[in-house]
């Protein structure tokens, strides 16, 4: 069997951020859109630290676990904003939140 | 073949450490037998001294003293009709209590029973047991949206809110202790299950004790936060069968029931294996540097055996007092053969103890350290299990707005400031 | 026998079985990727994210990193999805679960996501002569001391990130209090 070199991390974590983009583009449920949000995130993550390994340091791993702990906060927010918003407009639909003030 | 199995056998490291995969998979089926023995006798020991707490005898009817009963219950919970609501998710819902099993048994993989018998030791193993425990939480709440009625949703938004909160403090807690590891020549501490154990070895004191109170103070944090974690009286508000209908496994129904039963008493195992690690000194007998002589050390490995002799000998007090009808004549034999074979199990065990007495590498030597390293260990944790019945027998249930309450602004602050009075005090004391 | 659990029979620290392990994991985790973007179920698109979120931490253990991995089991799948799992519930998309699942320009983003993968695969092919072939040896039983000394320094001096650390504590604050109040009825 072939070796795992670096370069195999790295198409998985391209197929993982382009399956996120997709996710972002196209889906109209906010909610999995957030999700789809992660997915990238994941995906940049996997980068860092397969990058972390192949020049033998550590800083690819410092930055991935700050990219955690960035993407805890965001989902906090992102999803503070969505229950704030279904509480005035009952929808979850992207394509329904297009107002800026009703 | 035989090369590769044969040559673990005089390793002194785990499984996992010494890449050998069949005798990894031989201790994880070993695990997986000791767990089920371990929930079967946890059933019938907590109806038993839950009855005898109210004053009343519990099951007598099904084996002699109700030994039978977890094997009945087992049975006619597996005998039963599966029920799915009509309007559940049916991927779901089969796959909630699987959830919950997973995140139960996994924890097991990292918990020391002696310095070589774990399955693997990991570098991050306390990181580990506490990542996987908190997926404990994603079953209960998606078992409680499955069920597609309210009470269960209701129940299973409590469980984990409450779970969540608890995490915390545990959290605090565990790195407050991991804290103390450190206290040694290099000032490197350790996150290995093993290596905290040795730690506690190496300073010469249970964890519990050391810079007393600071140490007892994350004990009793800990073991407050294990039990709201497992969902146990007195916080079990989620599964309180008198309010909610019992909850976030009201739908559930049969086997499916057992499985979040079986997960239940595996997580309230596992939280106990670390609280046994990392403060009451994992698989280490009592005072192993006060009572340091050879004679102390064969004294205390007498302990496995004289502990099955106990056993054995209540048993047989149990048979001598059985009613003498003839109706209860097989009820009468089926407690004299357990008797007897307690009694057996106590005369090998302590073969193996007289056997192995000297502190050379023999066969039964290894044995007896080997016995000595799980008893002492096993024998901890059920203290901590008798600990949840009795617990559940004595103090009524909080209300879920006091649980949150204590579990907010009592246990964090209090965890957060002993954390940091250990912290001063470890720099103070290097 | 393949040779590579012999050889870890030997090494005693090599990893086992690699490629295989490899391969399953990030299989299992493109699958529940496509899982999380294509159903129409909310919770079911959660328990995808769930196993990707899982097996992208063991992919971790597998890169020598088992601090990344037991932050993400912690901090991802233990906290974040926890979260996301209940404001699906409190939002309770009944009627999201009838409607269309896709845009109605889905076609564009569809062309979109295909032209970065082309341009990914692209840098990854030319750029394929930089990347050394063996990935260095990182010790993995120091990793995590290693990662506490850059984050918060020895011997009395800052680590490198001892600042951003503190940064970003800070920026969880922010978030606690903006969620906090963001969700409140009245403020």
């Amino acid at each position: 069997m072939v070796e795992i070199t670096t370069l195999h991390y790295l198409v998985v974590a391209a197929a993982l951020f382009v399956l996120g983009v997709i996710g972002v583009l196209t889906r109209r449920n906010v909610v999995i859109v957030l999700m789809s949000i992660e997915l990238i995130l994941n995906a940049v993550n996997l980068n860092l630290v397969a990058f972390s390994r192949m020049w033998g340091n550590l800083h690819g791993q410092i930055f991935a676990i700050f990219i955690v702990v960035d993407a805890a906060a965001e989902a906090a927010a992102g999803l503070g904003i969505l229950i704030a918003f279904f509480r005035n407009k009952e929808t979850v639909n992207v394509d329904e939140i297009d107002l800026l003030k009703w | 073949m035989p090369n590769f199995i044969m040559s673990y056998l005089g390793s002194k490291v785990t499984p996992g450490e010494a890449g050998n995969q069949f005798w990894a998979l031989i201790y994880v089926l070993i695990i997986f037998a000791g767990v089920a023995v371990a929930v079967l006798a946890m059933n019938w020991i907590e109806r038993k001294a839950l009855a005898h707490f109210q004053i009343r005898l519990g099951p007598m009817r099904v084996g002699p003293h109700g030994l039978l009963q977890p094997i009945a219950d087992a049975v006619k919970l597996m005998l039963k009709e599966d029920i799915i609501p009509a309007e559940a998710d049916q991927f779901v819902f089969w796959i909630a209590p699987l959830i919950g099993l997973l995140a139960a048994f996994t924890v097991y993989t990292v918990i020391p029973f002696g310095p070589s018998q774990a399955v693997s030791d990991m570098n991050i193993g306390i990181l580990f047991m506490l990542g996987v425990s908190s997926l404990g939480v994603l079953g209960i709440v998606v078992s409680g949206w499955a069920s597609n009625s309210h009470y269960p949703l209701i129940g299973a938004l409590r469980s984990s809110a409450q779970m969540v909160s608890y995490e915390v403090a545990m959290g605090l807690a565990v790195v407050s202790a991991i804290l103390m590891t450190s206290l040694n020549a290099t000032g490197t501490g350790t996150l290995s299950m093993i290596g905290i154990v040795q730690a506690q070895q190496q300073q010469g004191v249970w964890f519990i004790f050391k810079f007393f109170p600071l140490g007892f103070l994350a004990f009793v944090i800990f073991a407050i936060a294990m039990i709201a974690e497992t969902n146990r009286a007195p916080f079990d508000m989620a599964e309180a069968e008198s309010e909610l209908t019992a909850g976030y496994h009201t739908e559930y129904s049969g086997l499916r029931w057992s499985l979040f039963m079986l997960a239940e008493y595996a997580a309230m195992i596992a939280v106990s294996s670390i609280a046994v690690t990392l403060w009451l000194g994992g698989w280490m007998r009592p005072f192993p540097n006060l009572l340091h002589a050879p004679a102390w050390d064969f004294i205390f490995s007498l302990f496995p055996g004289l502990t099955f002799l106990g056993l054995a000998a209540i048993t047989f007090v149990g048979v001598a007092r059985m009613p003498s009808q003839s109706f209860f004549k097989i009820q009468r034999i089926g407690l004299a053969v357990f008797a007897a074979v307690l009694g057996f199990i106590a005369l090998l065990l302590l073969v193996i103890a007289v056997a192995g007495r000297s502190a050379d590498t023999s066969v039964a030597a290894r044995f007896r350290e080997g016995i000595d390293y799980v008893y002492w260990f096993v024998l901890k944790v059920a203290v901590f299990m008798y600990l949840f019945i009795w617990y559940r027998a004595t103090w009524p249930r909080y209300r879920f707005d006091q649980l949150m309450k204590i579990g907010w602004k009592v246990m964090l602050p209090i965890s957060l400031g002993v954390l940091i009075v250990t912290a001063i005090v470890g720099v103070i004391f290097s | 026998m393949n040779p590579a659990m012999n050889s870890a029979f030997n090494a005693g620290m090599a990893p086992v079985a690699t490629p295989w392990f490899f391969y399953v994991l990030a299989g299992l985790a493109v699958a529940s990727g496509v899982a999380v973007i294509t159903r129409r179920n909310a919770v079911h698109a959660a328990l995808a994210l769930i196993v990707t979120l899982l097996s992208v931490a063991g992919l971790y253990l597998m890169l020598y990193a088992p601090f990344v991995a037991g932050v993400q089991i912690i901090v991802y799948a233990g906290g974040i999805m926890v979260l996301f799992l209940f404001v699906i519930m409190l939002v309770n998309i009944e009627r999201s679960s009838k409607e269309r699942r896709f845009n109605r320009i889905w076609p564009v983003g569809l062309v979109a996501a295909c032209a970065l993968m082309a341009l990914f695969v692209s840098a990854i092919v030319k750029g394929k002569a930089l990347f050394p072939d063996r990935g260095m040896p990182l010790p993995e039983s120091s990793n995590t001391q290693q990662i506490a000394t850059l984050l918060y320094g020895e011997a009395g001096r800052m680590g490198q990130y001892t600042f951003a650390f503190e940064i970003a504590s800070l920026l969880l604050l922010v978030a606690i209090l903006g969620a906090v109040i963001m969700t409140k009825k009245k403020i």
